[in-house]
């Protein structure tokens, strides 16, 4: 008979808190699963001594979803609408990854216009998470308006996404081997009209948030953490670079063309909450430098490989040629197969290290797909970063992280 | 294989040379094979050589096949700018090694994932629970024996019933 333990045992509960929980010197409280600030549904479990905090656990998996269990039973062109759905902030980013990793296994070219536009629509995705990373966590710190002017912007980046896809988050354009179909008319000038209007927006956000002396009361000296002791518990990402190590995959490995634009990688030095507000806003000006280079430089040409065994054949050429049908056929029944053997494809989400390890069998599906997914490591850091922090600035210190829990549960 | 991986490969060679261990390239990517036992030495050492990152650890799951479990590690070396996997096989009745916790602490929860979906345990890790599924859940749902969906939904009615007819190996 099922026995569900709607209740933790002692002996469970003392691994998780001090001995001075248990003689009732410290209190418990939980926080979360549903709470504003948490983000989603992460919860945590706090050992309070009066305000200040002893020990946060944080419990996980509320948003599990199975995506790489669901991956396993389709083709790997089939599989590709789950990554959109892992990390919904960064829908893009994550095609960008499962499609690198597949077109490294089965050693699959990219034309060089498919490669620009990869770049230049993963940067505007960056921009775009940022924004609301930064509407919420101002939100947390009960700075209304930046909330209502971010999400302003982020929707002229929805609609250049609605403009290419026909979707504003479940994109799925980016597809192994090129994108799904080569930019709409008027793409040029709707991305144009953003680059001439957001710089002055940021300067806006700046205006409000940077010296604001209620801001940098809740975020100094907040949940900083040295570089030995990030690096040692898997921080990548923004939370990375405000503690001063320069680790950004766009530069030390670069994918997709990447080494070919000028861009700058914004770091810090104390590692704390208002540090990471400083380099996710540099990283904002960076991410429009780099869309204006692409913007600038992007060749004519075909955006879909033209390799057949794997990408499928235009519609114009299944009324005329019969080899056609066949591939088309072959594609959308069986898939294409992939060598056995496995690869890892790291590559720089806006949270950081977003890795896709993906092995194949020499079938048309993957054996194991793996993300190694950045809010999942970095969250790991929340118990040490809180630690002795009032609750008020746990509230900080999580928005800080910018944790999708999406991206976490999978 | 370019230069870089040629240089690594060449020093982990003499690293690691005389002891059991294999090292594969795919797709320009290193991989060391080690035995399940020398997974935490061989850690270490990767760490004092450099490689200060943990990245990634996952496992596959090759049933009916044996051995039956791989583990992955994935290390990365900020000043060599270089990625390494490290790859241990297991099999089904010796489905555990030792934790690395003690070297990578950011191994805790990825090893906490792994022991969840495959049911492989880490000896010597410091709160080995289930981290995405609930506490009380049965079996390890990204084995390949566990079915994908298509479950019957079991009541406390007809819970005991359902259970006897349910596939997947249990602990």
């Amino acid at each position: 008979m099922l026995q569900p333990q709607m209740e933790i045992t002692v002996d469970e509960l003392r691994q998780l808190v001090s001995d001075r929980a248990l003689q009732g010197e410290t209190m418990l409280l939980n926080m979360g699963p549903q709470h504003p600030s948490t983000h989603g549904v992460l919860r945590l479990l706090l050992e309070l001594d009066g305000e200040r905090i002893v020990n946060c656990v944080p419990d996980i998996g509320f948003l599990h979803t199975g995506i790489e269990k669901n991956m396993e039973a389709k083709t790997y062109e089939k599989a590709l609408v789950m990554t959109d759905r892992m990390d919904y902030l960064n829908n893009l980013g994550n095609n960008l990854c499962y499609c690198l990793a597949v077109e490294k296994l089965v050693e699959l070219d990219v034309p060089p216009r498919a490669q620009v536009v990869r770049v230049l629509l993963t940067e505007l995705q960056r921009i775009a998470s940022h924004l609301v990373w930064l509407g919420t966590h101002a939100l947390d710190l009960a700075a209304l308006s930046v909330f209502l002017y971010c999400f302003r912007e982020r929707e002229h980046i929805m609609d250049i996404f609605e403009l290419c896809s026909g979707q504003r988050m479940m994109t799925s354009y980016i597809r192994p081997g090129g994108l799904w179909r080569d930019l709409p008319a008027g793409f040029d000038q709707a991305v144009r009209q953003f680059l001439s209007l957001f710089p002055k927006r940021i300067q806006e956000y700046e205006s409000l948030l940077t010296e604001n002396p209620l801001y940098l009361d809740r975020t100094k000296g907040i949940g900083a953490i040295s570089s030995e002791k990030a690096l040692q518990i898997g921080l990548t990402g923004p939370a990375l670079r405000a503690t001063g190590l320069s680790f950004d995959l766009r530069k030390a490995q670069p994918y997709s063309g990447y080494e070919q634009y000028e861009f700058e990688v914004p770091l810090a030095s104390n590692g704390d909450t208002y540090d990471r507000y400083i380099v996710r806003m540099e990283e904002m000006r960076q991410s429009l430098r780099i869309v204006k280079q692409a913007l600038d430089r992007l060749p004519k040409g075909p955006v879909r490989s033209n390799n057949r065994k794997f990408v499928p054949p235009p519609r114009s050429e299944l009324g005329h040629s019969m080899e056609a049908v066949i591939h088309h056929f072959k594609l959308w029944t069986e898939g294409f197969p992939a060598p056995a053997g496995s690869v890892f494809l790291p590559v720089e989400s806006p949270r950081g290290l977003l890795g896709c390890y993906l092995e194949g069998d020499g079938g048309p599906k993957p054996l194991r797909v793996h993300f190694r997914t950045p809010s999942f490591a970095n969250l790991q850091a929340i118990s040490i970063l809180s630690r002795g922090h009032l609750v008020a600035d746990l509230v900080a210190i999580i928005s800080s992280l910018d944790p999708v829990l999406g991206d976490v549960d999978r | 294989m370019i230069e870089p991986a040629k240089n690594l490969a060449n020093e982990l060679t003499e690293l690691f040379g005389g002891t059991q261990v294999e090292l594969q390239e795919f797709r320009g990517q290193l991989t060391l094979l080690v035995q399940p036992e020398a997974v935490l030495a061989a850690c270490q050492k990767l760490q004092q050589r450099g490689f200060d990152l943990l990245a990634a650890l996952t496992a596959v799951d090759y049933w009916p096949k044996q051995p039956r479990f791989a583990v992955d590690y994935r290390l990365y070396s900020l000043e060599r700018n270089q990625f390494v996997g490290l790859k241990a096989l297991l099999t089904d009745e010796q489905a555990d090694l030792p934790s690395v916790e003690p070297v990578y602490p950011n191994a805790n929860w990825h090893e906490r994932e792994v022991f969840d979906m495959f049911g492989i345990r880490f000896r010597g890790h410091s709160d080995l629970r289930r981290i995405l599924m609930p506490y009380e859940w049965e079996g390890h749902p990204l084995r390949k024996d566990y079915p994908l969906g298509y479950e019957e939904v079991q009541f406390s009615f007809n819970f005991d019933e359902i259970e006897r007819r349910k596939k997947y190996v249990k602990d």
